[in-house]
């Protein structure tokens, strides 16, 4: 089992025709992800080659839309890699076809075009993730991101994470035993699917034995995240926050404080996190080691 | 900047005035004359508080302006040098309210957050009477049109008298807000004057940096003068740098792991005499070898560098364009490198990477492979 992606996931590309859609739908291939075709209006109709996981030729068809891709395919997954001024248009595109996840890797979008396709996704059947995001990955199932997909195989831990490069540490750190599924959700002041969503997600899902929970300085979405651990959490769960040596950043005005609460800083993430019993890290390696614990006890 | 943003809203019919922005005490003496009253110097600098440091100040005369001018330009507030004062007449307050649109991280949309019990002691009003800090969410979908905006000056409680005007200063600021691609647009105070006027005597603009695509005019925001020199040099080349004080330097690639990797730096420099980390520099995905020659090129540069930590996880970044980077870099320098360096390699490509440095066998570079010991290693040196 795993979380939001797997094996029967079809998954289309929207701007599968750039470089780094051509660069990562290579990849996501050679991950054994079902990429069924992608999106690029101007190149409708024509064919991408690539090569798959059993190093098979394969023609994926390129569509004028995403409603076309989804009809012709049955895809259910896509992941965006157009350029950031053209990315609230795909995004739209993606929610109004009803897809169900949609993961934008695409970094740089303005925030106020992310807000604006975050809520007409409300009450939709899409889930977002993302943006500025590596993705997901189920180990030996699939990939709709930009995550390596040779760190790490199959095993019992749920991880989700804010930034990329530390989602790869972590897994680095734990390869050998392994991830249902890992989560990056990007570190956007907006973003789709939360620390929460994943933590509800994996807490539901029978091959998790234990989550791994990355965060960093800023907002407060550590602080609910821990407030939902205490509530509806019974899995172990352990933390990592970046950040602790980290100067003051900018500040919101008063505005930010007002709405938050919160300081935002790295120790008031951890003191919150240890409050709803995450045992929390100092560093990757120290929170590599609690969850090796964990798991040789369980 | 509070002149800054005063543009921004006169740009979209605001009720503001702007005032003049001087950099001497010469032309603020001149500006209050010009004026024929009694001005406010006001210091320019990006930070909160700048009239409990004294950075403002009431002037009856333009003699009296000059003084304070001269003693505001100069004047250090929250680390900021002032290099420029705002003259603006002085204005009657009878009342001052506090406003702004935000975005809404926790609810993925934006807030307005109004309140008519004061203006600049806000702070102190969400704490001692939160319910006179009204919190009204806006949807991202539809926005604020003139129904939204009664709705939002019912719910603070604007006087009645000053309801009209205060919508339409609301529809203003929202404009703000959205056209120029605003974070924050913050009215603080927004104050009733004598005759029942409402106008913004001070506010605060934070733009995003993701929509300057929309916005090639925003780039005279930039406050050159103020920024770190190095940090300079940093942006011209396109880097994410920050300087910080200490003498380990960090390059790494990625913001978390970066910013990981200074935490590990400071925890292992409490063993070695205490020393920290020097910068933050994330080379970003897919850094190629003339990104981290470039890296590398600026944190040497960094007087109070004594050893530099490169610590790469490629997941895009491939590790042998960063050892090829390393190496570039060091030939480029030759005998001006003196600093060691410890690299720690891992992930995509790491085999090659680590080939190229063991090959080049460099008397300064030290491979380490685990980024705890890396950091070890790397505090040890800056402390030698």
């Amino acid at each position: 089992m795993s979380i939001y992606l797997n094996s029967d996931s079809k998954v289309i590309v929207q701007g599968i025709t750039g470089g780094e859609g051509t660069k990562h739908t290579a990849l996501m291939l050679k991950a054994g992800t079902n990429i069924v075709g992608g999106v690029n209006a101007r190149k409708a109709g024509t064919t991408v080659s690539h090569v798959d996981a059993q190093g098979n030729d394969v023609e994926l068809p390129v569509f004028g839309s995403v409603s076309e891709a989804m009809q012709e395919t049955g895809a259910n997954v896509s992941v965006v890699f157009v350029p950031p001024a053209f990315a609230k248009d795909a995004a739209m595109e993606a929610i109004d076809a009803g897809i169900e996840l949609l993961v934008v890797i695409t970094e740089g979008i303005p925030v106020q075009d992310t807000a604006e396709f975050f809520a007409h996704s409300q009450g939709t059947k899409t889930r977002i993730i993302g943006p500025n995001c590596p993705g997901i990955i189920t180990p030996g199932e699939a990939l709709a991101g930009i995550t390596p997909a040779t760190i790490a195989g199959k095993g019992p831990i749920g991880l989700v994470s804010k930034s990329g490069t530390l989602t790869y540490q972590m897994m680095y750190e734990l390869r050998d035993f392994g991830f249902t599924t890992a989560i990056g959700i990007g570190g956007d002041p907006i973003i789709g699917t939360t620390h929460i969503d994943a933590l509800e997600a994996f807490e539901a899902d029978p091959d998790t034995k234990a989550i791994v929970m990355i965060g960093e300085i800023g907002g407060d979405a550590e602080e609910r995240a821990a407030e939902f651990i205490k509530a509806n959490v019974t899995k172990p769960v352990v933390g990592y926050v970046a950040g602790f040596t980290a100067p003051e950043g900018k500040t919101m005005g008063h505005a930010g404080a007002i709405v938050s609460g919160s300081s935002g800083t790295a120790a008031a993430k951890k003191e919150a996190l240890e409050a709803a019993g995450v045992k929390v890290g100092k560093t990757p390696s120290e929170t590599a080691a609690l969850m090796r614990e964990i798991l040789q006890n369980l | 900047m509070e002149y800054q943003a005063k543009e921004l809203f006169a740009k979209h019919d605001v009720p503001v005035t702007l005032g003049t922005v001087v950099t001497t005490a010469e032309e603020a003496k001149a500006a209050a004359e010009q004026i024929g009253a009694t001005v406010v110097v006001k210091a320019q600098v990006k930070a909160g508080g700048r009239g409990k440091a004294g950075g403002v100040k009431l002037a009856k005369t333009p003699d009296e302006a000059y003084e304070h001018a001269s003693n505001i330009l100069g004047m250090e507030i929250k680390g900021l040098t002032v290099n420029r004062v705002l003259i603006v007449p002085a204005a009657e307050i009878v009342e001052e309210y506090y406003f702004s649109f935000l975005l809404d991280r926790a609810n993925r949309s934006y807030l307005t957050i109004a309140s008519v019990e004061g203006g600049v002691e806000i702070e102190e009003v969400a704490k001692t009477n939160p319910d006179a800090v009204r919190q009204i969410p806006v949807d991202a979908t539809t926005g604020v049109d003139e129904q939204k905006a009664r709705e939002i000056v019912a719910d603070a409680k604007f006087p009645l008298e000053l309801a009209d005007q205060a919508v339409g200063t609301i529809l203003a600021l929202w404009k703000v807000f959205v056209e120029e691609d605003a974070t924050l647009v913050e009215v603080n105070p927004l104050a009733r004057l004598a005759g029942d006027k409402l106008e913004a005597l001070d506010g605060k603009v934070s733009l995003d940096e993701n929509a300057d695509f929309r916005h090639p005019e925003h780039a005279e925001f930039e406050d050159k003068a103020a920024a770190d020199p190095l940090e300079a040099k940093a942006k011209e080349k396109g880097l994410n740098y920050v300087k910080l004080d200490g003498e380990v330097g960090i390059i790494g690639n990625g913001a978390g792991l970066v910013m990981s990797t200074l935490d590990v730096v400071a925890y292992a420099g409490e063993s070695h005499g205490g020393v920290k980390p020097a910068n933050f520099l994330d080379i970003g995905g897919g850094a190629s070898a003339e990104v981290m020659a470039n890296g590398l090129d600026v944190i040497l540069n960094d007087p109070q560098v004594k050893s530099v930590f490169v610590n790469v996880f490629g997941g895009i970044t491939a590790c042998d364009a960063v050892a090829n980077g390393i190496k570039g870099a060091l030939e480029l320098l030759g005998d001006n490198a003196t600093k060691p360096l410890v690299v720690r390699l891992d992930g995509n490509k790491v085999e090659e990477g680590r080939a190229i440095l063991d090959e080049l066998n460099h008397p300064l570079v030290t491979q380490v492979d685990t980024m705890d010991g890396a950091a070890d290693k790397a505090a040890e040196l800056a402390n030698a």
